[in-house]
């Protein structure tokens, strides 16, 4: 058991798996220097043939993946700004992901795509600062989004050795936070969810860098006597339905805090699953805390204007919560 | 060899044929883009090729799939949308496949099958084989970026890829010299890899050009480029006939048609021969036909089925 950094635990991960498994490599823009620092030693240590330095070519080092994966590798892709996906939609959504429905299960694409810096780092502006996991969501990828070190550890681990392509984003807010890993830890099953914190009056589901926020906002609201549980989804597709009824059963109240955008967000599936599904569950309307509808402006006040914040989440769990509950358990 | 060319080009023109008539009829749904005139180019290729060499292909990609070898009954069932299809009427004619045969199928979107033709080249290379991989693409892909980017990376690799251009004059219905500057055998060689252009109506020119390309790939000596000069007889797709889109001239249709790649290579031929060649391809395609009709539809229950490897089902479009 060490106490390690989200980045360290990516590393250690990536690496415990390539040591594992030889058709494991890595493939990218400036993996050997590596800028992100997931892939550092690791040309030195294990090859430059399995860490794979790429032109500036990201449509086609995804798509060569795609056809090393199908030639019976496990590729990871590597991003070094989340907006690459958007050049990069075309070889994961319409091909990677769509390869095996379109040969009727003829071959697995297992390719992980990580991001390691995902969403907005301050001040890098509206190119750099894009956080698209609901973009994959929406299409059907596998997509995780761990908010913790042994988290991101245990999932990196599942998403490569899971036999379909995964899209892996580790929230730059996040890279920096420390948790105990074990030596030898164990994947973590995609779609299962990890509740951080229990509580009875309100479920809080929050994603990727927002755990921490929410566990900050949790332990306010609990000085006014509000019960928060925070709900990590861990993967946002396929979603663990099944974790978030038991919570929601139990709280009957729901907010999501999400960094994708208001708009058919990753908050807005939430939110309708559960209008449609938990109904008699809810005893109030749903709320949602999401990154506005618009791109990320440079200046830091702006930026930060715009990305859902404990304070946004804070009012919108007091305003799910009577204010007799409050009252009554602080009696 | 001449017999074995002429066989495969029959049966890609007759399968064609045969294609045409069921989309008319609606007996196959959608529309197919039939590869009749080009066959020579497929034919001359694979038959450069073995088992285990890999193949990406485009919209147009029957006579691939049928040159690298795939069972001519499961592809009719397949477009005929029957669960005895090559991709169990998951792919249908645009992604129509055989990964045991190394058909990484064909592709609905130009050019995107290059890298992945190189991802399985390099992974060939690592693996310590000499297996090749070919990446067949149309006119209308070598303005797509993704091609030249795949195209720079197979020449710093030296990867054993051979990118096969047909030239059959137009995007859809806008035309090579509209569309395209400069020279494309200039354009591959600008990343060091040999290139040559190539009579795309002659199966066996286009058998010697890429026997030599695969060889030397196989042999370490990286990728080359093969402009195919080749046409379509028909539309772009089938549903072309009707729309009198009026982008080439019936004189330019005529004009291709006398260098039909299977009287090219039939000149060369004894008549008994060719004839007991289509005899046999008759019957093949007979089999196939009546294999597909018999073959069962596939459940609807099952839609959601062979998404992902791991087993997971989609979510339905409906609460429940």
């Amino acid at each position: 058991m060490a106490r390690m950094r989200y980045q360290q635990a990516l590393a250690k991960a990536l690496r415990d798996e390539m040591l594992r498994d030889p058709s494991v490599f890595v493939i990218g823009e400036d993996v050997r220097a590596s800028l992100r620092g997931v892939t550092r030693g690791l040309a030195a240590e294990l090859g430059e043939q399995r860490v794979v330095d790429t032109p500036i070519s990201e449509q086609a080092f995804t798509g060569f993946a795609m056809g090393a994966a199908l030639a019976g590798h496990r590729p990871v892709v590597e991003f070094q700004i989340p907006s690459l996906l958007f050049t990069a939609y075309e070889p994961i959504v319409n091909q990677a992901a769509k390869f095996r429905l379109m040969t009727g299960g003829q071959a697995k694409v297992p390719v992980t795509y990580v991001v390691p810096g995902s969403g907005a780092r301050m001040g890098l502006a509206a190119q750099h600062s894009d956080h698209p996991y609901a973009m994959f969501a929406q299409a059907g990828v596998k997509t995780v989004v761990p908010a913790t070190a042994a988290d991101a550890y245990g999932l990196l681990v599942a998403a490569i050795r899971d036999d379909d392509p995964v899209v892996f984003f580790a929230p730059a807010a996040a890279l920096g936070g420390r948790e105990e890993v074990a030596d030898d830890p164990e994947p973590i099953a995609l779609g299962s969810g990890r509740i951080h914190r229990e509580g009875s009056d309100v479920t809080v589901v929050a994603v990727g860098h927002l755990v921490r926020d929410a566990l900050k906002v949790a332990d306010t609201l609990a000085e006014e006597g509000v019960s928060v549980e925070v709900f990590d989804p861990r993967t946002v597709y396929p979603f663990d339905w099944e974790l978030l009824r038991t919570s929601v059963a139990k709280t009957g109240r729901l907010v999501v805090f999400d960094d994708t955008n208001r708009s058919c967000g990753l908050a807005a599936e939430v939110v309708a699953t559960a209008a449609e599904e938990l109904a008699a569950l809810l005893r109030s309307p749903p709320r949602r805390v999401t990154r506005a509808d618009a791109p990320i402006p440079f200046a830091v006040e702006l930026e930060l204007a715009l990305l859902p914040s404990r304070d946004q989440l804070a009012a919108a769990v007091r305003s799910v919560v009577p204010a007799k509950t409050a009252e009554e358990a602080l009696r | 060899m001449r017999r074995d060319l002429y066989r495969t080009m029959r049966t890609i023109r007759r399968f064609e044929e045969q294609i045409v008539d069921l989309v008319n009829t609606n007996e196959i749904a959608g529309v197919t883009h039939e590869y009749i005139g080009q066959e020579a180019v497929a034919t001359g290729v694979c038959a450069a090729l073995r088992d285990d060499d890999v193949i990406t292909s485009t919209h147009r990609g029957h006579g691939h799939v049928i040159a690298k070898g795939a069972e001519v009954r499961r592809m009719m069932a397949e477009l005929l949308g029957r669960t005895t299809g090559l991709n169990h009427a998951r792919g249908g004619s645009m992604h129509i496949a055989d990964v045991s045969l190394g058909i990484y199928g064909a592709n609905g979107i130009v050019a995107a099958g290059a890298p992945i033709a190189a991802g399985a080249a390099w992974a060939g290379v690592q693996a310590g084989s000499d297996r090749v991989a070919v990446c067949f693409f149309g006119d209308g892909a070598v303005n797509q970026g993704v091609l030249h980017e795949t195209m720079n990376m197979a020449g710093i690799w030296n990867l054993p890829v051979l990118f096969v251009c047909e030239n059959n004059g137009y995007a859809v219905s806008f035309s090579h010299e509209e569309a395209t500057a400069g020279s494309l055998v200039e354009r591959a060689a600008a990343y060091g890899m040999a290139a040559e252009r190539v009579d795309g109506m002659d199966a066996e020119a286009v058998l010697a050009a890429a026997g030599e390309a695969v060889a030397r790939a196989r042999s370490g000596g990286g990728p080359a480029f093969l402009e195919c000069e080749t046409y379509r007889f028909v539309g772009h797709h089938t549903a072309e006939a009707t729309m009198g889109l009026g982008y080439r001239t019936d004189e330019e249709v005529e004009r291709w048609r006398e260098r039909d790649p299977l009287a090219v290579l039939a000149a060369r031929m004894g008549a008994a021969e060719v004839a007991a060649l289509d005899a046999e391809v008759e019957a093949l395609l007979e089999e196939a036909l009546a294999f597909a009709r018999e073959s069962p539809r596939p459940e609807v229950s099952s839609a959601r089925d062979f998404v992902y490897a791991s087993g997971l089902t989609p979510r339905e479009g409906v609460a429940v």
